[in-house]
């Protein structure tokens, strides 16, 4: 059996997170000197060649970000941590900061001294007010031993509004305003937060960079999935025997996932489905189970990674029901900007409802079909652009389940 | 604490408006309109723009809450895990309906989409903080610790 592997989860269980002294004997913050030993260019190259992509479901090369940043010409510069973590069923940028904070922090201040920032934030979500206190005395600790120089962090609160995780709705955010995405181009690493350059990445990304910076780019490289290396934290829930997470090479399949590290259906009953990346994933059918997890092989499937979420249903489940459910989530969640998204996700929680009701007909999915894809490239954000993949993956996997509804 | 002494310990900040409001939050469970109105003075903002802040977030609400803010969380995790029994318990214990406050002022009954502790479906939050594992014998506990 494929075993675990842990990167970003390290020091998970070997640190305690409110004293930095068991950080440091762990090795830590000696990747940040090393780092402040290298030319800046040289730095962003190493991360580059690792090939690190990001952890926030986008799947960018975070090196290559960086530079991005770097070659931005500006007064003040910004490095953002993503801790918005609102997809449901995911929770492992809690897990990191709950269990090791410093790794976060120390992986922040590499990005700092790479682009030439003095000043970061974590945005953390609304519902995560217990990680306030941690997370503050975990800076108060790295900038008392000396290790945050002139950079200067602090943790900013959300306030329950899933679009807040796009990179450009959380600066809005920060900002103290409505949390509304930007139109895209310009991107945040050249007018970001307050009009200037600005990194946002996700806790997982910024904790793997220490690990990286000790052990080389090649080493990271070498991990796992050639095209997305490294490792991945999963949140297994629903009907999974192991309710719990794991981080594992990026090269494992879905099935190992489900049934190797999962221990398999609870009760001995046969697996159905499969909905990976949170609420807005794709849900996969039996006959996919056998695709690596990694960002690419999961594309090419038709499938995706998104934040590793991994929701499980058995074969009682109702997936029609499960889906009417989710289409709600993104009616509720729709931050209202744009139209084909307002007006999309209400009709399509509509439709929804209707064939959930046993009202509907083959006229419906097909309504719902077009809907989304249309939904899926004129919608301004991911948000509107990835509300559809439940509905459009169940109807195409799961016909059978819609039929069955039918009036 | 009075609303204005609270609102001034955040005019410094940079984008403040939202960290305000969490600790208005903190004392009353709700943003009161007079609030709101000065939040928009000390912020350089429109009342509008203020209003619009404050009616974005989920967490944020600009009508009377209960002393104690239940939500209970629906996103497919939890709805899978049994949520609905749960909020059928939590009406019939507090006789009142999902949106709804006690008459004596106590308890508010909300939804919520995931708050981050799918380990143990389903979950809930009373002022913020989670129980897990919620099934119908465990809530009159919960409550009996509500003040
Ligand atoms: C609706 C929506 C929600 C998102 N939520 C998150 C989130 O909670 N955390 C996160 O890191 N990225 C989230 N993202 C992705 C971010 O926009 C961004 O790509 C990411 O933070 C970049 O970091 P990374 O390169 O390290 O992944 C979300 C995107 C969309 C469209
Ligand atoms: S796609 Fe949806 S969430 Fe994104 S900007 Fe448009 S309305 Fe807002
Ligand atoms: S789905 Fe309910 S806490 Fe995550």
């Amino acid at each position: 059996m494929a075993e675990e592997m842990r990167i970003v989860l390290r020091n998970y269980g070997k640190v305690d997170p409110l004293n930095i002294d068991t950080y440091v004997a762990q090795g830590g913050y000696q990747s940040l000197d090393k780092a402040r030993s290298m030319d800046k260019a040289a730095l962003m190259a190493e991360v580059k060649k690792s090939n690190l992509r990001g952890r926030g479901g986008a799947g960018f090369n975070c090196g290559m970000k960086w530079t991005f940043a770097a070659g931005a010409q500006a007064d003040q510069k910004y490095v953002i941590a993503n801790a918005d973590e609102g997809e449901p069923g995911t929770y492992k940028d809690r897990l990191i900061m709950e269990n090791d904070p410093q790794s976060l922090i120390e992986g922040m201040a590499v990005c700092a001294y790479a682009i030439g920032a003095t000043k970061g934030f974590i945005y953390l979500r609304g519902e995560y007010p217990e990680l306030v206190s941690t997370l503050n005395a975990a800076i108060a600790q790295a900038k008392d031993k000396g290790f945050l120089k002139d950079f200067d962090l602090e943790v900013r609160r959300g306030a329950g509004a899933y679009v807040c995780g796009e990179e450009t709705a959380l600066i809005e955010s920060i900002e103290g305003k409505r949390g509304e995405p930007r139109f895209k181009p310009p991107f945040p690493p050249v007018i970001g937060l307050w009009g200037k350059p600005t990194i946002v990445n996700n806790i997982e990304t910024y904790a793997n960079i220490p690990a990286i910076l000790e052990k080389g780019a090649d080493w990271y490289a070498g991990i796992g999935n050639a095209a997305y290396p490294g490792t991945k934290v999963f949140t297994l829930t629903g009907d999974v025997v192991n309710k719990t997470f794991f981080e594992v090479p990026t090269n494992i399949t879905v099935r190992q996932l489900i049934f190797d590290f999962g221990g398999g259906i609870v009760g001995g009953k046969k697996f159905k489905a499969a909905q990976i990346g949170g609420t807005s994933g794709c849900f996969i059918p039996e006959s996919l189970l056998d695709t690596e997890v990694a960002f690419d092989t999961m594309g090419a499937a038709g499938l995706s990674l998104g934040t590793g979420a991994t929701f499980v249903m058995d074969e009682t489940r109702d997936i029609v029901d499960i889906v009417t459910r989710i289409a709600g989530f993104f009616e509720h969640e729709s931050c209202g900007k744009c139209a084909p998204c307002r007006e999309g996700t209400m009709r399509t929680a509509e439709i929804m409802e209707k064939i959930n009701e046993g009202k509907g007909s083959v006229k419906d999915t097909a309504l719902l079909d077009k809907l989304g894809t249309v939904m899926s490239y004129s919608c301004l954000c991911g948000l509107g652009q990835a509300a559809p993949s439940p509905v459009l993956t169940t109807i195409k996997h799961f016909a059978a389940d819609y039929e069955a509804k039918f009036k | 604490m009075d609303y204005k002494e609270i609102i001034a310990k955040f005019a410094d900040m940079p984008g403040g408006i939202i960290q305000a409001y969490h600790a208005l939050l903190d004392e009353f469970s709700y943003l009161p309109e007079e609030a709101v109105v000065e939040a928009a003075r000390v912020f350089k903002m429109s009342t509008a723009e203020a209003y619009g802040v404050a009616t974005f977030y989920s967490m944020f609400s600009v009508n009377t809450r209960g002393k104690n803010v239940i939500r209970i969380c629906e996103s497919a995790p939890c709805h899978v895990a049994g949520a609905a029994d749960v909020v059928a318990a939590m009406e019939k214990t507090l006789g009142i309906k999902m949106g709804e406050t006690t008459a004596d002022g106590r308890f508010t009954l909300e939804f919520t989409e995931c708050v981050g502790q799918c380990q143990a479906t389903p979950v809930i939050t009373v002022n913020g903080k989670p129980y897990l594992d919620i099934s119908a014998d465990k809530i009159p506990a919960i409550l009996a610790e509500c003040k």
